[in-house]
């Protein structure tokens, strides 16, 4: 796969094999495919044949396009931010193969009729998949007046657009898991199709707010239609996992409260879309939560503060592309065009935020209260 | 008459059944208990939650971004401080959207001392919630006030934090909330749960309410006087109350302000009454450094300087870590009837 100027300099296999000495000790990821089948039966003795199961050609080539789409953009931003336009990334390259199938298969709209999306900060390739414009990611990244999500107030993918249910992404991830409730009983009490998503990272589920989900959304009777999902890179911002967690898989706790859980490899874009829908149709028909741990890499550390440079770790997007290759669904010269395309879009959309106004000083004061109403105590 | 409790209650009443509460939820908020002053009970949107803090926020403020209305209730402000980065959060919610995701919802709890509370459950939070901008804070001192609050509390589309003082919440009032009945007997005998063995298919019977509101953000002045100016809310504005009727019969009248709203604060009401009067005193029970009383008296040293005949004054809770059990313990941190009068004698009695 191509990967930006500044991802080159450190990633030969040779360099990636002597980087990743001391790393924390990896899932064998045979191990931790999920637990059921695409019907939800669970099958004697995993791992599971949900592998075997296999998506259209023409969906596979979607998927693996908004991929490369969805990391190129999170690339741009990083060139972003090297180049002085912005002042901090953090992001989801090496999510794709987890956010993509995500925002594919969320019943995408406005209100409790909807999916509720309670996102994180490396969640791009959901948003990707939505059908957010490169430009919309850029102009938070920019922080410009025009940016939809913020208007130029908070971090890159720091994303929301209520058209999609897409709440505000906070900085502290795992609340999310406790305002999930909020929307999810919203959806029980009409009955709606509508379902709620809560992603978060392995680290953040030591917070109380993941118990919280866990337990009020297993009350009987009073059950809640969540999918809760952890996207696990076996990192807390620079703390390896086996010093953050002694519990084999962070699904098992959903064990305790009867709830049905999985482990997915998070890196193959098959498996994880079969995963999603099959849990996603569970929850809509029974209206209870499912726990799904998702193994993903991190591929540019946990945000600029550590350099945003290509770290060791599992590319889901070069194992995508041979296994297309292989199939002859694409050629490597196709691929090579589809990176080049998004690229030249990348490029253009930034030069064109770049050009785009900034926040002024006054608008500190705008939409602290509903309807503009005074907030500056000085005016009281 | 009613009380503050059976004031909260049928606000919140006229909350579910008029203006789209879907939802009265918190630590023993539904049945059997109807909250832990009783303040929820036989409710039809109450509901139970798990012993949950940050669970019950995060609750409130997922309805919110769902559009539902609810009013959320932390059992005493003391189990509050575990939530306070989620209060910061449902506050820049609006403001981190770009104004794309209000949230219309409603967080009650007790705050204070005065029912021998001691460590856990004497707390104030007026100081901590005047620094959490986005929302609105509120703090009635009668029922009619509790009642009419509750009702622009709810109605508003910004998050609104509602401190009932608890040792008021047996206290009645001087003034009808309008649509309830006149004796207090009858009262009770519609909407009080009975505490014999009636009360398993008890039901309330409401009166027909009116939806009085107290708008949010204006002060009312409770007595009238040029000498000085008592600026309180909740419990010791009672104080403030007293102190005055005292002096009235030394012959001086003290204005007492009752501010009612935290933020925004009816500025222009104490502004008007201290140029009248040049002395003020500020009385709450909050700990007394980086007290919300502090910043009403810088703004009026700084906007009011040449026309104030005293120092303004903060009076508040000492600055210890917590109310101790004992009388002596509790009298000694928290202001009393004493220790406002002698303050605004002390105010009366300066000489610029």
């Amino acid at each position: 796969m191509r990967k930006s100027t500044e991802a080159k300099k450190a990633t030969s296999a040779k360099e990636l094999k002597k980087a990743s000495k001391g790393l924390p000790k990896a899932v064998p990821l045979k191990k931790v495919t999920a637990s059921r089948t695409a019907n939800g039966k669970k099958k004697n003795g995993a791992p599971t044949v949900i592998s075997k199961v296999t998506l259209s050609k023409q969906l596979q080539l979607q998927i693996f396009e908004l991929m490369v789409k969805a990391r190129v953009l999170e690339e741009r931003l990083i060139k972003v931010y090297k180049a002085g336009d912005s002042y901090f990334w953090i992001g989801g390259a090496g999510e794709e193969a987890f956010g993509v199938p995500l925002g594919l298969l969320v019943h995408k709209g406005h209100g409790p009729e909807y999916d509720y999306l309670h996102l994180h900060y490396r969640s791009t390739p959901t948003l990707v998949a939505l059908g957010m414009p490169m430009t919309d990611s850029l102009r938070l990244m920019m922080n410009r007046a025009t940016d939809p999500c913020t208007g130029g107030r908070n971090f890159c993918n720091h994303y929301c657009f209520p058209q999609w249910n897409v709440v505000p992404v906070t900085s502290p991830i795992e609340v999310q898991y406790g305002m999930a409730i909020g929307t999810a009983i919203a959806q029980k009490r009409m009955k709606s199709k509508g379902i709620t998503i809560v992603t978060g990272g392995d680290a953040g589920t030591a917070e109380g707010d993941f118990a919280s989900c866990l337990i009020w959304s297993t009350r009987p009777g009073n059950e809640l239609p969540i999918f809760i999902t952890v996207q696990n890179n076996r990192w807390g911002i620079s703390t390896p996992y086996d010093q953050q967690h002694g519990e084999k898989y962070i699904a098992d706790r959903g064990k305790a409260f009867g709830m049905r859980t999985t482990v997915v490899n998070g890196n193959d874009p098959i498996e994880t879309y079969l995963a999603i829908q099959s849990e996603m149709e569970y929850i809509r028909k029974t209206g209870k939560p499912v726990l799904a741990e998702f193994y993903v890499s991190r591929l540019y550390g946990h945000s600029s503060a550590s350099g945003a440079n290509r770290e060791p770790g599992e590319c889901p997007i070069e194992l995508f592309e041979k296994k297309l290759v292989d199939q002859k669904y694409i050629t490597t010269a196709e691929v090579k065009e589809m990176w080049k395309r998004f690229e030249e879009e990348s490029r253009i959309a930034a030069d064109q935020v770049r050009q785009e106004p900034v926040p002024t000083r006054e608008s500190i004061w705008d939409h602290i209260y509903v309807g503009n109403e005074n907030a500056d105590w000085r005016k009281f | 008459m009613a009380n503050m409790a059976q004031a909260i209650r049928m606000a919140l009443h006229v909350g579910e059944t008029r203006l789209g509460v879907t939802d009265i939820f918190g630590q023993d908020v539904g049945a059997p208990l109807g909250g832990v002053f009783t303040a929820t009970q036989g409710l039809k949107t109450a509901w139970n939650t798990p012993l949950d803090e940050r669970g019950i926020i995060g609750t409130a403020i997922g309805l919110g971004l769902a559009g539902q209305r609810c009013v959320a209730e932390i059992q005493f402000a003391d189990y509050i401080f575990n939530t306070i980065d989620l209060l910061k959060m449902a506050g820049n919610t609006y403001w981190s959207s770009n104004g794309q995701y209000n949230l219309p919802i409603v967080v009650m709890t007790p705050v204070g001392a005065g029912i021998r509370g001691s460590i856990y459950h004497s707390h104030s939070f007026d100081a901590w919630a005047s620094r959490m901008p986005g929302w609105k804070i509120v703090m009635p001192s009668t029922p009619l006030d509790a009642y009419g609050l509750m009702i622009s509390a709810i109605k508003d589309p910004n998050p609104v934090l509602y401190l009932n003082p608890k040792a008021l919440m047996r206290v009645r009032g001087e003034e009808l909330i309008p649509g309830e009945p006149a004796d207090e007997k009858e009262l009770k005998a519609m909407i009080d749960k009975p505490v014999d063995g009636r009360q398993a298919n008890w039901k309330p019977r409401w009166p027909e309410l009116e939806e009085y509101e107290v708008p949010i953000g204006k002060g009312k002045i409770t007595r009238e006087g040029d000498r000085a100016t008592l600026v309180s809310y909740g419990r010791m504005l009672l104080l403030c109350n007293k102190v005055a009727d005292i002096l009235r019969e030394e012959g001086i009248d003290i204005e007492v302000i009752d501010l009612r709203s935290i933020y925004p604060y009816d500025w222009q009401l104490i502004k008007s009454s201290v140029q009248k009067t040049g002395r003020v005193l500020f009385v709450n029970e909050d700990t007394e450094v980086t007290n919300f009383g502090e910043h009403l008296a810088y703004r009026a040293t700084m906007e009011l300087f040449y026309e104030l005949m005293a120092r303004p004054r903060v009076l508040a809770g000492k600055n210890v870590p917590g109310i101790g059990l004992h009388p002596n313990l509790e009298e000694a941190t928290v202001p009393q009837l004493e220790d406002v009068l002698r303050e605004t004698r002390e105010l009366l009695a300066e000489v610029p």
